[in-house]
């Protein structure tokens, strides 16, 4: 008898615990939280932007890195707040799926390598080469066609292992776009996508997957967006532009590839920054893009998603250029914010003033 | 009624309603099942009706022309579940054989538990394991030891990654391996006493008695065992997404990269925007299914066969 009560009172304190720590999820959730998933090329700054607009607002945002296309996906599906793609949709699919596109910020796709020998950025290739390496054309590090564009670097002779993405990326977009626009072989075996069918290679999940293979792997190459390079302490290399020269990757060499873009006569902000002339632009630049919806459900986490936006243009810039990206102009903030104001709506309120 | 009699009535009652909520949980799962086939067979019917059959024997994987084959993904899915189960099911015989047989029983107690807690360990673990440690070992150890050895073999040659069909076989080897020698010594040391002394009581040495009394005896559960093990390898996902290198290509080379049915499904999933791509990937699933499905049956007929030639066995 004694120890059934016993018991009775043991089950009545553990469900009151349950009940409390339940319940205790409701006072942190008091707090509005973004999510957005989408794109690992601009992962490492919307993180800091992310973290730095908490402590001064309390506003959380959760972004989640799933891949451009997963991000295009989720934010169609209507599973998140914003989706983020490096692979901008054109007007037509914006219309289709009720949404618009911003571009939130710019940075370069850089290839690395693990060359033992060979020093960070000391490396040159070619357009061709590059593409003849991924195309699998290139199959050890000491071919004469590499050696001729660096004479005075020791190559070894190691196989190349390509490596690239496995899953569907802006990255892989960008990258793809750019050997497309240069080599004809590869625009007709392979083509631009977010996911294409390699000749060769193994695929990592993720920039950070892609760069965990090239630091596992001795005599890999593969291609990350550049802050991933730096976090990870790649070996990059120097590229030769459109207009023929060699250039490293930099913010400089960023943003002289960003300066000729012509955001107000893009539709819907479609715009491809690679392959772009100028004797310093450096050749796989890109812009990484928000999706949201244009017809907004809850007005208060629109205001805020909104909010943080118009925060990071504002005052991220120079978190940004830390993290080797670029950030957008102010001639565009003021476009895309434009956009802000005609197109997104809560029933029929505007949300942006 | 008498008392007894309406006690009688409320048992007879409470008995009709256990075995109706019993039957309802055993048919809920056969409900499932069959739900779990139709979503995939309708969600695929765009695939199936674009490719037919010949998507089982197309080795292209296009998400640019939208050109889809799972010729790729069904190798790689059975070439590593074949290494880990070349290496697993007879490390797993041995190992439960010595625990039974040759070790002391405090022995037999400990290293049951730690091959137990082996099992526990979650499989993205052995991935991150497998990527972050075990490739590197491989690819600066061991393959280059069998490039050399055994290189003129077309199995082993191509340069050594590290990640690739070899890598991904061992790592699932080394998950299935606490699968099927906890289940192998649990039949061992069921196979009765008097049995195996009556083998000793004629002379047979402990080699003898183990191979002829207490493998044969307890044969249909070594098989339930295997089976087991192959079920867990065959759906395995994290671990091999980590090490196979996601490659969409056959070769015949034991070091190259690969793909499996379930890492092509964890990989590229989320992001199918394309219908026709997402309906090919579901196609991917159901083949997975149907495999698993054909398996069974295997399993099923080949145990009732060996269960009828051992007699009265386990």
């Amino acid at each position: 008898m004694r120890a059934k009560v016993a018991d009775n009172r043991f089950l009545l304190a553990g469900f009151v615990l349950l009940m409390v720590l339940s319940f205790s999820g409701l006072v942190y959730a008091a707090k509005i939280t973004i999510n957005g998933a989408g794109a690992s090329f601009p992962y490492p700054i919307y993180a800091q932007w992310a973290y730095k607009y908490e402590k001064l607002s309390g506003t959380r945002l959760n972004y989640q890195s799933i891949g451009s296309g997963g991000g295009i996906a989720q934010i169609r599906a209507k599973t998140v707040d914003f989706g983020a793609s490096d692979a901008p949709l054109t007007k037509k699919e914006l219309d289709k799926s009720g949404l618009i596109q911003f571009p939130m910020v710019m940075g370069g796709v850089v290839p690395v390598i693990n060359l033992p020998g060979v020093k960070t950025g000391e490396l040159k290739l070619t357009a061709e080469l590059l593409a003849n390496i991924f195309l699998g054309k290139i199959k050890k590090w000491n071919d004469p066609a590499i050696a001729a564009e660096n004479p005075n670097v020791k190559l070894p002779d190691r196989a190349v292992t390509v490596v690239h993405r496995a899953d569907g990326s802006g990255t892989t977009w960008i990258f793809t776009n750019y050997l497309d626009k240069v080599s004809p072989r590869w625009h007709q075996l392979v083509g631009t996508g977010k996911a294409v069918s390699w000749p060769t290679g193994v695929g990592g999940k993720g920039n950070e997957g892609v760069s965990a293979y090239v630091q596992r792997t001795k005599g890999g190459i593969g291609y990350v967006e550049f802050a991933y390079a730096l976090q990870n302490k790649l070996n990059y290399v120097q590229l030769k532009n459109k207009a023929g020269h060699y250039v490293a990757p930099t913010i400089e060499t960023f943003q002289a590839a960003a300066a000729n873009a012509d955001w107000s006569n893009a539709p819907g902000f479609y715009m491809v920054l690679t392959d772009q002339p100028g004797d310093k632009s450096w050749p796989i630049t890109g812009a990484s893009f928000i999706l949201m919806h244009k017809k907004q459900q809850d007005m208060a986490k629109a205001k805020a998603m909104l909010q943080f936006f118009d925060w990071c243009f504002n005052h991220g810039a120079e978190i940004a250029t830390n993290l080797h990206y670029v950030p957008i102009p102010a001639n565009v903030v003021d476009l895309v914010q434009q956009v802000w104001r005609s197109e997104l709506r809560v029933g029929n309120q505007p949300v942006w003033q | 009624m008498s008392e007894a009699g309406d006690q009688q009535q409320s048992m007879n009652r409470a008995d009709a309603l256990f075995k109706a909520l019993t039957i309802a949980c055993a048919f809920l799962i056969l409900l499932s099942m069959a739900g779990i086939f139709i979503e995939l067979l309708r969600n695929s019917q765009l695939a199936l009706e674009k490719f037919g059959l010949g998507f089982l024997f197309s080795k292209s994987w296009n998400p640019v022309t939208q050109e889809f084959g799972a010729l790729s993904s069904i190798f790689g899915t059975l070439v590593s579940t074949l290494i880990a189960m070349i290496i697993a099911t007879p490390l797993s015989v041995v190992i439960a054989l010595f625990l039974v047989e040759l070790a002391p029983p405090m022995v037999n107690k400990i290293v049951g538990n730690a091959i137990e807690l082996l099992a526990a360990i979650p499989s993205i673990i052995y991935g991150m394991w497998g990527l972050f440690v075990f490739a590197p070992f491989m690819a600066d150890h061991v393959q280059p030891l069998l490039a050399d050895t055994l290189g003129f073999l077309p199995l082993f040659q191509g340069p050594p990654m590290g990640i690739g069909m070899l890598t991904a076989g061992i790592i699932l080897a080394l998950m299935i391996l606490p699968f099927i020698s906890a289940v192998m010594r649990d039949v061992f040391q069921m196979v009765p006493a008097v049995v195996k002394e009556a083998g000793y009581g004629v002379g047979g040495t402990t080699w003898e008695v183990s191979r002829k009394i207490t493998v044969r005896y307890g044969l249909a559960g070594l098989l339930g065992a295997t089976f087991l093990g192959l079920g867990r390898a065959i759906g395995e996902t994290m671990a091999v997404t980590f090490v196979i290198g996601n490659n969409h290509e056959i070769s015949a080379s034991l070091f190259s990269a690969g793909n499996s049915i379930a890492s092509t499904l964890a990989n590229e999933f989320t992001e199918a925007s394309e219908p026709m791509y997402l309906s090919a990937l579901v196609e991917l699933g159901l083949v997975l299914f149907l495999i698993t499905f054909v398996i069974q049956v295997i399993a099923h007929l080949w145990l009732r066969r060996v269960r009828k030639s051992s007699g009265g066995g386990l």
